[in-house]
Order: C-alpha cells, then structure tokens, then sequence
C-alpha cells in the first residue's frame, strides 16, 4: 500500500508512543485510551489464564494416582478445584475476549475513536482488578475455599471457608461486566462512523453487541445472588437456608439465570472472532452475514431460558425438567446456523492455513463435538446418568477451552500483529498449535470416557478400575501446557522482537487493517473509507 | 440517528471532550435495565417464598404499620416530583431554582431514611428479626422478615446513593457544569431517582399491604 508510505502517518505517534498526561505505569493503569485498556485487560486476564492453568495442573497430577499422587486430604483438591472454577470463569473467561480483544478492535471495527464513556472503561477495568483482589483474599481467610466455582447453598452458608468475601469479589467483578456491557451497546449505537450502518458492522461488534445485552441483563441476577449469599453469612437473615425456611433449590435457580447465560457471554464473541478469521483467510465474503447476526441474538435470547438444565437432579417437576430440555435443545439450533455458514464460507474458498486460521478451524471442529455433547447432557434420561461425572467436565472444556479460549488465542495471532506491529515466528505457532491441539484432545476427550465409565467428578480419590484413563488425561495435560508454553513465548517474543508485520499482513477487508499497526491514538487519521457490505473480497481485489 | 451519530463521530474527531446526549441517556437506560433485573431476583424469591407461605406473609404484614409506608411513598413522590420540575428549571436558565428544587430532593431522601430507620429499630425492639426468639419455629414468617430487610435495606442503599448523585448534580449546577445547555447529568440523576422511587411503589404493597 503506498498509503502507508505518506508522511503524515508516519508521524502520527501510535497509541503505545502516545502515553497520554502519565507517564511509565501510570500512563497505561490510568489511561482512557480503549486500546491501551484492552492492553491491561489483556497482560490481566493472560495472568490469571495462567494461574488457573497452574492449578488445572496440580489438579491432573492429583489424579495421577487412586489414592491423590500429591495430597492425601481432600481439602486441597477442594480447594484447587473451587479456585480453578472461580479464576478460569471470572477473571479469564469472561472478561478476556470483551475486555481485551473487544475494547481494543470494537471501536476501530466500527470506525470510532473510542468507546462512549471512556473513563466508565476505566472504571470497569479497575473493578476487575479490585473484584479480583477481594476474591483471591478470601484465600487468606478463616479457611481454603471449598465450595466449587458455584456457591451452592446450603453448603456455602455453612462452610468455615471465607465465603462472604469470595462471593462479594464475584459481586464487584459482575458490576465490571456490567459497565463493559453497557459502555459497548451505547458505542455500537451511537459511535459508528457515517455510512456504517448497523448491517455494515462486521460480526465480531455484533457478536459483542448480543453478549453486551446478556452481561447487563443476567449480570445482576448474578450479583443479587451473591449479595444474598454475604448477607446470609453476614447478618444471618434466612433466604436459601433450609434451617430458616428457605429453599436452596432458588438458590440454583437464581444462580444459573445468570450462569447459564453467562456460557453465552464466554462463547459469543469467540464465535464473533471466527466470523473474522473464516473470511479473511478463507478469502471469500461470510456466507449468511444475516443469519449469523441474528443467530447471535437468537442464542442471546434462548440462552436465558435454558438455565435450569444443570439441575435436572436437583428435583424439577417434570413437567419442568422437560420444558427446558427442550429449550436447551432448540439453543442448538442458532449454534448450528453459525457452524454451516462457516463451512459454507470455506466452500470453493482460497484457503490459507495460517495460524489464526488453524485455530479458527479447530474451533469449529472442538465446538461442535463441545455443542453436540451438550445435546447428550441435555437429554432427559442420559442427564441422569451423566451427571456430575467427567463427562460435564470434558463437554465444558470442550466448549469453552476449545471453543472460547481457541478462538481467544487464534485472534491473538491474527491480531497481535495488528496491536504491535510485529509478526511472530510461524512454525513455532504451528508447533505450539499441534501440541495444544493433540494435548487438549487427549486430555479432555478422555473425560467423555471417564464421565461414561461413571467416574464423579470433583472426588480427590477414585477407584483403581479409572487409573488407566487418568494417566492418560494427565499425560494430555502436560502436553496441552507445553503447547500453551510455546504459544505464549513465541506470542511474547514477537510483541519486543518480531519483525514489522506492516498495515494488513492477512488481507483483511474489516476496517482496522485500513489503519497502521501499531494503531494512532486517534485510530483514524482521516475518515475511513466504508465498505459498501462487511467481508467484501471481491470489492477489495477488484479495486 | 444516524445523522446524529455522524455528527458526534465527527464532533469527536474535532474537540477532545466527546458530548453525546443520546449516548448519555442510553447508557443511563441500560443501567436502569440491570438495576431492574437486580431487584427482580429478589422480586422473583419473594414470589416464590409466598406462594409457600401465604398466611406466613400476611401475618408478616400484619406487623407493618402501614400509615409509616404511605407515608414515606408520599415523600419519595414529592421528591420525584420536585427533581423533574428541576429539570424543567435547568432548561429554561432558572439556575437557583432548579438547584433548590434538587436541594428538596435531597432532603426528601433524608427524611426517608429517617423514617427508615425508625421503622426498622421499632422491628428490632418489638423482636422481629431472623433468628429472634418470637420468630423461632415460623420459617415463613422468618423469610417474610428476611426479605423485608433485604429488599428495603437494599431500596435503601439505592436512596443514600441516588441522595449521593444528587449531591454531585448540585456541585456541579453550582460550578457550572451542569448547565442549561448541558443538562444530562441531572436529567440522568433524575432517572436514577425515579427507578429508586418506582421499586419503593412495589414494595409498599409487598410489604406493608400484605395483610
């Protein structure tokens, strides 16, 4: 491009130059730069993707061995468990894609200078790491938290663990997701650029649109839930304790009216970066740009009626255990939509099998067992059989460590180029993909047969007959972590050392590969130019 | 809309400050639509408990003394009423009015809370609490109090935060920063006052009407 040769923007100083009225640290934490705040969310949520990689770890070698290869008591894997859960969900899965990846490429994607209330994103990353800190100092408390990532009562109004102080950490950090929501709905209504109308936006800000809906909507019926749980601990009023008359069976109500949802706020916007990734090295328009939309908001919408499928055994009427049964399995259907029209994109495509590429294509393979399983989980009768074993475990790593957290680190490769201006080295992305790919199988997949085999899930000790298995998930295990070593050297490396990647090194069509890498503070140096429809090849060859 | 929103990128690009009233109040609406579903859980715990618990929960309402709970709606009322007409104040250039109209608010809010507080050290004094001796062995009307606290203790820290930004919308009248061509800040304190007012309205009859 000879564009990028013109002085001018050259001299426009990129938003990692550009440190803002701070300087050092403080020009980053104190920033309202949307992408300098996708960058803290980014380094935070990478952290804690680690520490609870960490822990997964211990847990593995914990079942290497019938009787716990490193603790004889129970505590600890109860401990390592609910941490596992509650670090993973909160401080990684959910905010990671929104926070780092939507607040850094949402705002450029739609041709704006930021979001609408940029201190309010400020705001929303400070609480995530106040929320954070609140929740891991419950660790410090009167005792190991014990109770998994979901606070069941009565359990956990009965626990010597420091639950109130856990639990009002979810708090604050829901509060985070909220003001995220709500910042991006205002900014897709009200911050797009002339001539970008709403069925112009590529699918990732739409992807993030539909979650945003779900964070502000389910999001407090998380928080009352909580709330409710450090009230009862704190001033002892009954709500869910049996003792008080209460019914804990509405606590899982209220619990999964959000947490079901909340599944949705995890997998959305990583089925918005394959509808990004499928195109640009399919090299070939979306097919069905439409239907994905409104599969998006379908799954939005139908995701928040299907919540009482995890407690099938928990004693619904029946009448009620099969209404949502049903539902559960219509929520299939929109997945279905985006599935089809990503393997339609492909058709007839010219594909090239870069990274991110590689990534966005083991998504769907991943995913879809991930989906099709749950439609077992979700089945009546075989619910009975397979619940609270290996089998739930291996179906949700499925979808969201195969499906959310392989789109998450696909959109690295395919963006961090982008957000840096350096490319990493391809073959060790390539190594580190097929270790993560041939671990997280080995691991994960023999869940499904463990689960199956009847082998309960959240037990430090099992019985000899499960060994074999065991071994071999741990051993998948430790060839998954080595992948995701690999991955993030070569990712790390790349962002001090990689070579200049230029503007657009994949030929994206999307509107942040019109702008220099690393981008301006402003993003825009002049008015973007807006595709006629998003995902034009035929229009960005021809021209 | 979409000239509107044109206009804003575009004002963006020109001034460091980005002024979008639209946005403002949108962002405000989506706040008001979490805070809804807040509540609603505990709206949807209340139903539940009494439907168990029928009798339980007028028993429970026998115990209010609803001449306080009107009482105390009028008041909110009369500050709801008094913070739109400031609004109104503010967009016609009547600066000190509309900020005493805030003002009156604000001392609405107080004057719940006061009423508030009465009520519940009046419920602690006659024993009605969780766990209390009088409420022993009455799980239904254990929950009914449970809620009560819950849900009006909750309502409360709404007031003392909607008194807070209140607050904050008189500074900045005062500084001039909250002015007649830029109102939004009190017009979405106003809202947020509202939303605290209309949650008081359902819980009046949950409450205090349940007999």
């Amino acid at each position: 491009m000879t564009a990028s040769e013109a002085p001018a923007r050259l001299r426009a100083a990129s938003y990692i130059e550009d440190h803002g009225r701070f300087r050092g640290l403080f020009g980053w934490i104190f920033s309202t730069d949307h992408k300098r705040i996708g960058i803290l969310y980014l380094v935070s949520t990478l952290f804690f993707f680690f520490v609870g990689m960490s822990l997964g770890f211990l847990m593995r070698l914990q079942m290497l061995s019938p009787h716990g290869e490193l603790f004889k008591n129970a505590d600890y894997y109860n401990a390592l468990f609910t941490l596992h859960g509650v670090i993973m969900i909160f401080l990684f899965i959910i905010p990671a894609v929104p926070g780092s990846l939507g607040n850094f490429f949402m705002p450029i994607m739609i041709g704006a200078k930021d979001v609408a209330f940029p201190r309010l994103n400020l705001l929303s990353w400070w609480l995530y790491v106040t929320g954070a800190v609140i929740a891991l100092a419950s660790l410090f408390g009167s005792g190991l938290p014990d109770t998994g990532w979901t606070f069941y009562a009565p359990y956990s109004l009965r626990t010597h663990a420091d639950i109130p102080m856990a639990v009002f950490g979810v708090f604050v950090l829901g509060f985070s997701s909220i003001l995220t929501g709500i910042n991006f709905i205002t900014t897709m209504h009200r911050m797009r650029a002339p001539g970008m109308g709403w069925f112009q936006m590529p699918l990732f800000p739409w992807a993030l649109y539909a979650t945003s809906w779900v964070q502000v909507l389910a999001t407090p019926v998380l928080g009352i839930t909580m709330l409710l749980i450090f009230v009862e601990r704190i001033f002892h009023v009954g709500i869910f304790n049996p003792a008080m008359g209460g019914d804990p069976l509405l606590y899982q109500h209220l619990f999964w009216m959000y947490s079901h949802p909340a599944v949705y706020i995890m997998i959305l916007p990583a089925m918005g970066l394959i509808s990004e990734m499928i195109p640009t090295f399919a090299h070939r328009t979306i097919f069905g740009y439409t239907a994905i939309v409104w599969s998006s908001m379908g799954i939005a919408l139908l995701g928040s009626l299907v919540w009482a499928h995890h407690m099938f055994t928990s004693g619904l009427s029946d009448a009620a255990a099969t209404v949502f049964s049903l539902l559960t399995f219509l929520v299939a259907v929109p997945s279905a939509i985006k599935v089809f029209n990503w393997t339609a994109t492909l058709y007839k495509g010219s594909i090239a099998l870069e990274p991110p590429m590689l990534y966005a294509l083991s998504f769907i393979f991943l995913f879809s067992v991930g989906g099709l399983t749950g439609l077992i989980l979700g089945a009546l009768a075989l619910n009975v059989m397979l619940h609270d074993t290996y089998f739930v475990v291996a179906h949700f790593h499925y979808v969201i460590f195969g499906g959310a957290a392989f789109a998450f680190f696909g959109a690295l490769h395919y963006w961090l180029p982008k957000m840096f201006g350096r490319m990493y080295n391809r073959s060790a992305a390539y190594i580190g993909w097929a270790l993560l790919f041939t671990g997280f199988n080995l691991l994960y997949f023999t869940m499904f047969v463990l689960g199956v085999m009847g082998m309960p899930r959240r037990y430090a000790f099992y019985l000899p007959r499960f060994q074999t298995p065991h071994v071999i998930a741990t051993v998948g295990s430790w060839i998954m972590i080595a992948g995701i070593l690999v991955v993030f050297t070569n990712l790390i490396v790349s962002v001090f050392k990689g070579e200049k990647a230029g503007e657009n090194p994949w030929g994206g069509v999307t509107l942040e590969w019109q702008i220099p890498s690393p981008p301006p503070t402003e993003n825009f140096l002049e008015p973007p130019t807006i595709p006629e429809k998003a995902y034009d090849f035929e229009g960005a060859f021809a021209s | 809309m979409s000239d509107v929103a044109a206009e804003a990128v575009r004002a963006g690009h020109a001034h460091e400050e980005h002024r979008d009233y639209e946005g403002a109040k949108l962002g405000m609406w989506l706040f008001l639509f979490s805070e809804c579903m807040l509540f609603g859980g505990l709206f949807v715990l209340y139903a539940m408990y009494r439907a168990d618990h029928p009798r339980a929960f007028s028993a429970g309402g026998g115990h209010m003394d609803a001449l306080l709970g009107v009482a105390n709606t009028l008041v909110l009322l009369t500050g709801s009423f008094a913070v739109a007409s400031s609004i109104t104040a503010l967009q016609r250039g009547r600066r000190k009015l509309a900020m005493g109209l805030v003002g009156t608010t604000i001392l609405t809010g107080v004057a719940f809370m006061i009423v508030k507080a009465v009520e519940w050290s009046g419920h602690i004094r006659q024993g009605y609490f969780p766990h209390s001796h009088l409420l022993q062995g009455k799980p239904g009307e254990q929950l009914f109090f449970s809620l009560y606290y819950v849900m009006t203790g909750l309502h409360g820290v709404h007031v003392i935060a909607g008194i807070a930004v209140l607050t904050a919308a008189l500074v900045l009248m005062a500084r001039g920063k909250v002015t007649q061509e830029h109102f939004v800040f009190l017009e979405n304190a106003a809202l947020y006052w509202h939303l605290v007012d209309i949650i008081w309205i359902f819980l009046l009859p949950l409450f205090y009407l349940a007999a």
